[in-house]
């Protein structure tokens, strides 16, 4: 009976969880009850995103943490590349305690880059949660030899990238491999980076990355069966706000690493600094979790709190290996902490990537 | 040898999973499910699987598979009813079903066409599961050695079915299938993003128009709208003439053509990224062109309901392959069955096959099965619904209106879905009018991003190619795959121009005077040059090539049949005109007025929100136009509000709000 011992194992853990919170969580602050209410989670995208997959792991997790366990259920609101249901939760969303939303890097860059659609202001929301990544570049096996014995060997190969468009998170590979002195020519209008990945696997892109989840999922076995090499992460950020190697692959050079074997030096000026800006905001605090404006200091800390007993289920680390990676998922101060370094790229940053859009890709934005 | 080593002991593992009563339990309650979402056109699969995700955490992994499974594999068997019955296409899989589908419920043989699709279904689906138990093992080097060169010439072969549905004349047709280019090219430009024909201010045009509006604009509406003139039923005589029987005879008759369309399904449904929007008008196309008598195909032909839902259920199978094997959905529903598969610990990608193969077999004979199951339903039940056509249609038409309005709202949740509705269905209305043919036109319209993309994507990419060498270029772009597929769709367009002629895909149309025509052509043309000066101002060259070119060609096309306007007589085919004589001439009620009830609807909403203008519409309508007493319009009225509620309650969905929400605060479901 394979079901039945796995039914109860489950079961078994949610008590000893619940046991575990009851006991550890001493009510600091008066918590909302929410016994019989239904909390809607706000997603700005179609129900078949990466943000919808984030939003069904904690949806019943967030609702068995709750106190009185409310349903809780994801709405869907897609268009506009997200700035649509993001201009509804500033204008629209009741701070009634029932109502959170969900901001993903593609909320964070139209943001940054004064997209004309965009009229929310994250400085008015409170965050409650904030769920980093990482993102892993990649290259064909024989370009990837070449690479590892002498990185300075494929700055003459035609590089060809399959890319959703330069103002997405792809701003952030592009950037980095112009910075290296590639050529790097982007196929635009791809439909989300499972479609890159099957172009590099077809040859059709002979270069590539993912974020962390769907490299571990998509790309490690083709690694292991000698089809692609990895060629650099993104890194990650330690306490000091510096990027050291990604916990989630300690193996893989980081491009801050690779750039100063190649360059000699370590990366600085406008460049770097935009390129460090732009990651910052679109992968350590990629997704995050809103209350929205006006919301009391009651129901901030409920959220926080539950959030906060999600994170410290005994079986968190292995049922969200598998679905976020290894990364931070931050709540309280530190998800404050982590919400303030994503919106704060300064002025210089800002108007170099712009000027570096159009100057690239003809692409404005106006 | 070594397949069937592998597949084997896999297989009677996975039969032994599926064959569990509580599987098939929960199977079944997938099915039901699956069904009373699915026959609602405009509301599929998405819907229904957002139904049922937040049980599925901590559900038994195979009984959770067994409900997603259920529910996804019956919606392209269920969606016939709309489009058989009412001329609706329920979701993209049934679209080419309307064409002859149709005709024949208002023949009176609705019982037949619906068990002639639902036994097609059948067969398609087990079929599909079949090939695919042994396809599945080794379809990962076939499908990568689809790249960007053979998914633009599958479009392309999609595109050529325009030919075989343009109808008797071949200028018109490809005028229809531009202006449905052109229209899909509307919104933001997935290349680089610059807006085409809108701005960054308007979001709704920004984001495009969704296949849900523009497939019930320019069918739904102009059918509702026309039925409803003539004060009768859909079956002509009121009568239910043909039985289901009948329908299961007529698919042993066409088992052939039933096999040959199962497989087309089975094929191209494995191609990530074209989905099933293509899939059944090449089997449509296919059909046709393989049938010796093609004079009825259009106005009845039970072939042309057996091919393409032969295929539509077979590709649901096929689908599952870049699913599974790429973790690349290829769909809007099975994006969200891999979420649902993440609930139940298992993710999509080529380790499933290799670890666990008996679960990917589990998913796939349990779409057999639920094929079964939901065919057989469906078959039980066609008797039954198909006497819908012969109730009154005054009664039955206020009720549609409402539930079109309510899922066109859930393409965006936006005041701006009804008002494309409305705009789109006066252009399905006046496109059918003066026999412009709408087949080519939502083929056109399905195809355009992937035409756009594809061909952009490609030429880069072969760019790249030819720098390298002169014999790199030409090895990526004709490939042996690409070679077949310009000699299939040479030879289609060959024959499809010389066959078009016998066919009518809508049916005779009259001509009548020449100034109606002319003008809509005019009024087509004047669009056309907008948009074409509309893409010359784009800065981007990457944004502006394909509505630019596409624009020229039609215009150019649009010159053609002005020239022939101008020279020829009043009753040339060209004149075609549904108003000057037939069946819309001589109804009762006029276009306008009748058409006025649905703009009532809208306007209502706009001010009261979507419920309190749905109540009042409904009593009004059955009051004055349906002409019953005020009690009976009163139940009425009730039944089909609370129907509404009860829908977006259970799917946890809003109601469009109208100004009157934004100045009071009201309770759902008025809010």
């Amino acid at each position: 009976m394979p079901t039945f011992t796995k039914i109860t194992r489950r079961a078994s853990i949610g008590l000893l969880a619940g046991a575990a919170a009851f006991a550890f969580s001493a009510p600091a602050m008066a918590e909302m009850d929410l016994s019989g209410e239904t909390v809607e989670w706000v997603i700005p995208f179609s129900e078949s995103g990466g943000s919808a997959k984030w939003a069904n792991f904690y949806a019943p997790l967030l609702s068995e943490a709750l106190p009185g366990n409310p349903n809780v259920v994801v709405k869907f609101m897609p268009g506009a590349g997200s700035t649509k249901g993001a201009n509804w939760f500033q204008k629209s969303a009741k701070a009634d305690g029932l109502t959170i939303f969900g901001s993903s890097g593609s909320t964070q860059f139209p943001y940054l880059l004064g997209d004309p659609r965009v009229r929310y202001e994250y400085k008015d929301w409170n965050v409650v949660l904030a769920s980093g990544t990482g993102g892993v570049a990649y290259l064909p096996p024989d370009l990837g030899a070449k690479f590892k014995e002498d990185p300075s060997s494929i700055l003459d190969v035609n590089f060809i990238y399959g890319s959703q468009g330069a103002t997405r998170l792809d701003l952030v590979p592009l950037l980095a491999w112009e910075m290296l002195g590639l050529n790097v020519e982007p196929v635009f209008g791809i439909k989300g980076r499972g479609d890159g990945r099957l172009m590099f696997e077809r040859g059709e892109a002979n270069i590539d990355y993912q974020t962390s989840s769907s490299y571990l999922k998509g790309v490690t076995p083709l690694v292991d069966d000698g089809k692609a090499v990895p060629m650099m992460t993104w890194g990650a950020l330690d306490a000091d706000g510096n990027i050291v190697r990604d916990p989630t692959f300690p193996d893989i050079p980081t491009f801050k690493e690779v750039y100063t074997q190649m360059k000699g030096e370590a990366p600085s000026g406008p460049e770097w600094d935009a390129w460090k800006a732009f990651f910052i905001a679109g992968f350590p605090a990629q997704k995050m979790v809103f209350l929205p404006n006006g919301a009391t200091e009651e129901m901030i800390t409920t959220y926080s709190n539950a959030f906060n007993k999600v994170l410290e289920r005994p079986d968190f680390a292995e049922i969200s290996a598998a679905r976020l990676g290894k990364y931070p998922q931050m709540t309280g101060d530190e998800a404050v902490a982590a919400l303030d370094q994503a919106i704060s790229v300064d002025d210089s940053a800002k108007s170099f990537v712009v000027g570096w859009l159009k100057d690239r890709y003809g692409v404005t934005l106006k | 040898m070594d397949i069937l080593a592998t597949a084997l002991p896999a297989l009677s593992e996975a039969f032994a999973l599926i064959l569990h009563p509580q599987q098939v339990m929960f199977l079944v309650l997938g099915v039901l499910l699956g069904l009373s979402v699915g026959v609602f056109p405009g509301l599929g699969g998405i819907a229904g699987l957002s139904l049922v995700l937040p049980f599925i955490y901590g559900m038994d992994p195979v009984s959770g598979l067994a409900l997603m499974v259920g529910l996804v594999a019956v919606i392209p068997t269920s969606d016939t009813f709309a489009s058989v019955l009412m001329g609706i296409p329920g979701s993209s899989a049934s679209q080419a079903t309307v064409l002859d589908g149709f005709p024949m419920a208002r023949k009176g043989e609705a019982a037949r066409a619906l068990a002639a699709a639902f036994a097609s279904s059948l067969f398609g689906g087990l079929l599909g599961a079949f090939i695919l138990t042994f396809f599945i093992l080794i379809a990962r080097p076939l499908v990568l050695a689809f790249g960007l060169p053979e998914m633009l010439m599958i479009t392309i072969l999609g595109l050529s079915m325009v030919a075989v549905l343009a109808g008797s004349l071949p200028l018109k047709g490809l005028a229809s299938a531009g202006l449905g280019l052109m229209i899909g090219t509307i919104g933001a430009a997935d290349a680089g993003g610059s807006p085409r024909m809108s701005d960054y201010d308007w979001d709704y045009l920004y984001d495009g128009l969704k296949l849900v509006i523009v497939g019930l604009g320019i069918f739904a509406i102009p059918e509702i709208v026309s039925l409803l003139r003539q004060d009768r039923s859909i079956s002509r005589d009121a009568s239910l003439g043909a039985g289901w029987f009948d329908g299961i005879r007529d698919w042993w008759r066409n088992r052939f053509l039933s096999i040959r369309c199962a497989v087309i399904g089975v094929l191209v449904g494995v191609i990530p990224g074209l989905g099933g929007s293509v899939v059944d008008w090449i089997a449509y196309g296919h059909t046709v062109q393989t049938s010796k008598e093609k004079e009825k195909f259009g106005s009845g032909d039970v072939r042309g309901v057996i091919g393409p839902e032969s295929s539509n259920n077979a590709k649901e199978g096929g689908g599952l392959v870049p699913t599974l094997i790429f973790g690349i959905p290829g769909s809007g529903s099975m994006a969200v069955f891999i979420g649902g598969m993440a609930l139940l610990g298992y993710e999509a990608g080529p380790q499933l096959i290799t670890n666990d193969l008996e679960i990917t077999y589990t998913i796939v004979w349990s779409l057999a099965l639920a094929n079964v199951v939901g065919a057989g339903l469906c078959i039980a039940l066609s008797g039954g619904i198909a006497r819908l056509t012969t109730i009154r249609f005054t009664l039955l038409a206020p009720f549609l209106f409402m539930l079109i309005a309510f899922a066109a709202f859930q393409s965006r949740q936006d005041l701006g879905d009804l008002i494309a509705l409305f705009s789109i269905g006066l252009l399905g209305i006046f496109l059918r009018r003066f026999n412009w043919s709408r087949p080519a036109f939502l083929i056109g319209f399905v195809l355009s991003t992937q035409a756009e993309n594809y061909s952009y994507q490609a030429f880069q990419v072969a760019n790249f190619r030819f720098q390298r060498s002169l014999e790199e270029g030409l090895g990526y772009i004709f490939t042996p795959i690409v070679l077949v597929l310009i000699v299939i769709t040479v030879v289609s367009v060959y024959f499809g121009i010389r066959q078009a002629k016998q066919i009518r895909p809508e049916g005779e149309v009259t001509t009548g005077t020449k100034l109606a025509p002319l003008l809509f052509l005019l009024a087509v043309t004047g669009y056309l040059l907008v948009s074409f000066f509309d893409a010359m101002m784009i800065d981007q060259t990457t944004d502006m090539i394909f509505p630019a070119t596409i624009s020229f060609l039609t215009l150019l096309a649009c010159a053609g049949l002005l020239i022939r306007m101008v020279r020829a007589p009043a009753d040339d085919v060209a004149f075609a005109d549904r108003e000057a004589g037939g069946e819309d001439a001589t109804a009762p009620h006029g276009l306008w007025g009748t058409l006025a009830w649905f703009a009532t609807l809208l306007g209502l909403t706009i001010l009261l929100g979507f419920i309190l203008a749905l109540g009042l519409f409904l009593l009004v309508f059955f009051r004055v136009r349906a002409g019953m007493s005020w009690a009976k319009s009163a139940m009425f009225t009730g039944a089909g509000l609370s129907f509404m509620i009860a829908m977006g309650w259970v799917l946890n969905r809003d109601f469009p709000p109208g100004l009157l929400q934004s100045v009071v605060e009201l309770p759902w479901p008025i809010r």
